[in-house]
């Protein structure tokens, strides 16, 4: 494959996986590249990333594209120390997985985690990968790598305690040590999983790894299928994104503010220009808050979205007059005091975990249940001023739905939104109660945090 | 192709030679964007969280090169007039008072709108300058929509449209350095015209370096305590994490202070310099596990 069809390549990959790139970027990037000299891949990447990735989100899918059709290294390397051994030699044919390997190999990753040397971790991931992650297959083209099984032979989890002692004794304190320790181990957990991508593209071809493999930016991450290490970064995500709605908000209304004339500034002012009101004055408009009252299934499969979307409506509670916030399962409990206005983020949401326990009597979602002890214990929280949000996926568990009592409430209410987190073709399958509901109060489709910010900013 | 400018960098090395010679330490990546951008005459945009050096890019560029700084502060209701040119129209108002009854009126006309009664304001400053021109154009999320569109003539094309004397064009093409906070997301037209940078908080070392640097009288030990610190505040999940300029400040204060080993007292003590909020001042004391 030549430089020009491997850049018009990565920059097809780039487009498909939601990074835009326009020609003019195309052709800057292509300008860049022959600015440079090739020697050094990072000072490649560099000017790749500088022409075509204008968003800091975008810049991780980018890394792991550009790993794929600018990898680092082909083939097997052979790290220095284990030259000497004479399976090695034997390479393909010879069995590689042995015992005595996999000891060997675990010395030196201790070790080497311990130093902290970058360019041997590497070395042994890429070893540990090619040794214990190999899968055989029948035929040419049907064999591949598991970063998986990799991992489960040399398990470098189970090396934390001895890196840590190591480190205890090169003078680094308990929590330091702990701290770098675990570093490694992920750093070396991600290394095999990145080799294990590299030697499937070197085998089926780049695109091939890239369509089966690329997680979407974190903004577009469904969020029923989020995975913890995402859930971090989904969370760092809220704060900066109310930031951004919250500035948004205040523009549009600098730029809608105009409000009904004010005639006796306006004739005051005229004076100055002989009695011709040249300029017109207005009175300022009175923004206009709603009350909000988010009522949210905490259920397992939906809390995710749930904390997500009362993390931001928190986050953005300076456009509403009062906002109150309620979560249930079966039972409803009220967990406005846990959004103080100087909380902590971590805090809130350890709180929100905790308060979960209260919301659940039987342990069971009952969408009807919970809609009735609300209109019992809450009652004076709606009123012809509040917008009523319900956050769920209204999946009941075929319980009553006591469609009545959920009709009163929206009927209280001024507004009234239902989010449900599934994609809409999957509404009325099996338990799920969303056609019915949305009879009565608009329900939405809301995925990612994406769609939470667009809809939020319709909502204010 | 744009023609390679001699005053700008020769290469990513080059860049980082000069550069640090300006007391502006970078790392690769911002060397390497640094010598695009003048190589390819294209404006850089930096964006990335307050008080990481990107302002100090483009002051270190325009030092490392002899070239003179203009800058464009940008504001909420920065506008046209503040940013291009204005018109002096006191001073066309005198012209026009002071001709005699015997010049013809549409001479008069001509006369007043004329090079002389321009007010230049940075965007034309910049490209009308015949020496080399760093244009820095800060804190351009904080502008209006509008904004924008008046940067995108200049951006792409190096000319401004002024309707009464026509188009001028760029003598020398300045180098542009904007700047964001990412406030707001900047409009596709304009990234599309600029080259990226996302400037993130240093590596230990580099913070250490940058450390060393510029605090006067700071000593290995104490700069590698205090960058240890730093760094595992970041990692929290606090409000507002610290900055380069804050980790600047800190080891000012210790210095002022006179302390010369940052253990949990001392941490405790000046902890304010760091984390402006209270609840990252709980935070931080929690998992540093420093009393309260």
């Amino acid at each position: 494959m030549s430089l020009l069809d491997r850049h018009v390549e990565f920059v097809e990959a780039l487009r498909s996986a939601g990074i835009p790139v326009s020609l003019a970027e195309d052709i800057d990037a292509a300008r860049a590249a022959t600015a440079l000299a090739w020697g050094d891949r990072e000072t490649i990447r560099t000017a790749y990333a500088a022409t075509l990735v204008k968003r800091a989100g975008h810049r991780q899918p980018f890394d792991e594209l550009f790993d794929l059709y600018f990898p680092a290294l082909t083939g097997d390397v052979r790290p220095t120390g284990l030259d000497d051994d004479p399976e090695v030699d034997e390479a393909h044919s010879g069995p590689r997985d042995t015992g005595e390997a996999l000891n060997t190999l675990r010395e030196e990753l201790a070790d080497v985690m311990t130093s902290g040397d970058p360019e041997a971790l590497r070395d042994l991931a890429i070893e540990a990968l090619g040794r214990f992650g190999a899968m055989p297959g029948r035929g040419p083209g049907l064999s591949s790598w598991s970063a998986y099984q990799a991992l489960k032979r040399v398990a470098p989890e189970e090396l934390v305690d001895r890196i840590v002692a190591g480190l205890l004794a090169r003078g680094d304190d308990q929590p330091t040590a702990q701290r770098r320790a675990r570093a490694q181990v992920e750093r070396f957990t991600r290394q095999v999983e990145q080799d294990a991508l590299r030697r499937i593209a070197e085998e089926k071809g780049a695109r091939h790894v890239a369509e089966s493999t690329l997680r979407p930016t974190i903004d577009n991450l469904n969020f029923l299928s989020a995975r913890r290490s995402d859930l971090e970064g989904m969370r760092r995500e809220i704060q900066p994104l109310a930031r951004r709605l919250a500035t948004r908000l205040t523009k549009e209304q600098h730029a809608r503010r105009r409000g009904p004339l004010d005639f006796r500034r306006t004739v005051r002012a005229s004076i100055s220009t002989g009695g011709v009101p040249i300029t017109t004055h207005h009175r300022p408009k009175r923004p206009h808050r709603t009350e909000l009252v988010v009522l949210c299934d905490v259920s397992g499969s939906v809390a995710n979205f749930a904390q997500f979307t009362l993390l931001l409506v928190f986050a953005l509670r300076d456009q509403f007059t009062k906002v109150r916030a309620f979560t249930f399962i079966d039972h409803v409990h009220e967990v406005t005091h846990h959004f103080k206005p100087e909380a902590d983020v971590v805090d809130v949401m350890s709180d929100l975990a905790a308060a979960t326990s209260h919301a659940a009597l039987w342990g069971r979602t009952n969408y009807g249940r919970a809609f009735r002890k609300f209109t019992e214990e809450h009652a004076d929280a709606l009123g012809p001023r509040t917008s009523l949000l319900v956050l769920g996926d209204a999946r009941s568990n075929y319980s009553d739905l006591e469609l009545d009592v959920f009709r009163d409430m929206v009927d209280q209410c001024r507004r009234t939104y239902w989010l449900n987190p599934e994609h809409a073709r999957n509404w009325g399958n099996g338990d799920s109660a969303a056609p019915t509901y949305a009879e009565i109060a608009p329900m939405l489709e809301c995925r990612n945090i994406a769609q939470l910010g667009e809809f939020v900013h319709d909502l204010v | 192709m744009t023609a390679l400018d001699d005053t700008w960098f020769s290469s990513p090395d080059d860049a980082l030679e000069r550069l640090s010679a300006t007391g502006y330490l970078a790392d690769p990546a911002t060397t390497t964007t640094a010598f695009l951008a003048g190589t390819l005459g294209k404006p850089l945009l930096i964006e990335g969280p307050a008080g990481v050096g990107k302002t100090e890019l483009a002051k270190a560029v325009a030092a490392s090169s002899g070239a003179e700084l203009v800058r464009l502060q940008c504001y909420e209701g920065l506008d046209e007039a503040r940013a291009l040119y204005e018109w002096n129209y006191k001073k066309q108002l005198l012209r026009i008072q002071a001709t005699g009854p015997d010049q013809a009126w549409e001479q008069t006309h001509d006369d007043i709108f004329t090079d002389e009664f321009l007010l230049r304001r940075p965007l034309l400053t910049a490209i009308r300058r015949e020496e080399p021109t760093v244009l820095l154009i800060d804190e351009v999320d904080k502008t209006d929509v509008e904004v924008e569109g008046l940067l995108l003539e200049v951006l792409s094309d190096f000319q401004v449209t002024i309707p009464e004397l026509g188009t001028v064009e760029a003598v020398r093409r300045p180098f542009v350095v904007l700047t964001s906070n990412a406030t707001r997301e900047l409009s596709e037209a304009i990234k599309r015209r600029c080259l990226y940078l996302h400037l993130d908080y240093p590596d230990p070392q580099r913070e250490q370096e940058i450390l060393l640097s510029r605090v006067q009288g700071l000593d290995d030990r104490l700069a590698h305590q205090l960058v240890e610190v730093v760094a595992r505040l970041r990692e929290l999940e606090l409000k507002k994490a610290p900055s380069i300029a804050e980790s600047i400040d800190w080891a000012r204060t210790l210095i002022a202070l006179q302390i010369s080993s940052l253990d949990p007292a001392a941490i405790n003590a000046t902890l304010g310099v760091v984390l402006k909020h209270v609840s990252d001042h709980d935070r931080a004391i929690r998992e540093l596990k420093l009393k309260a």
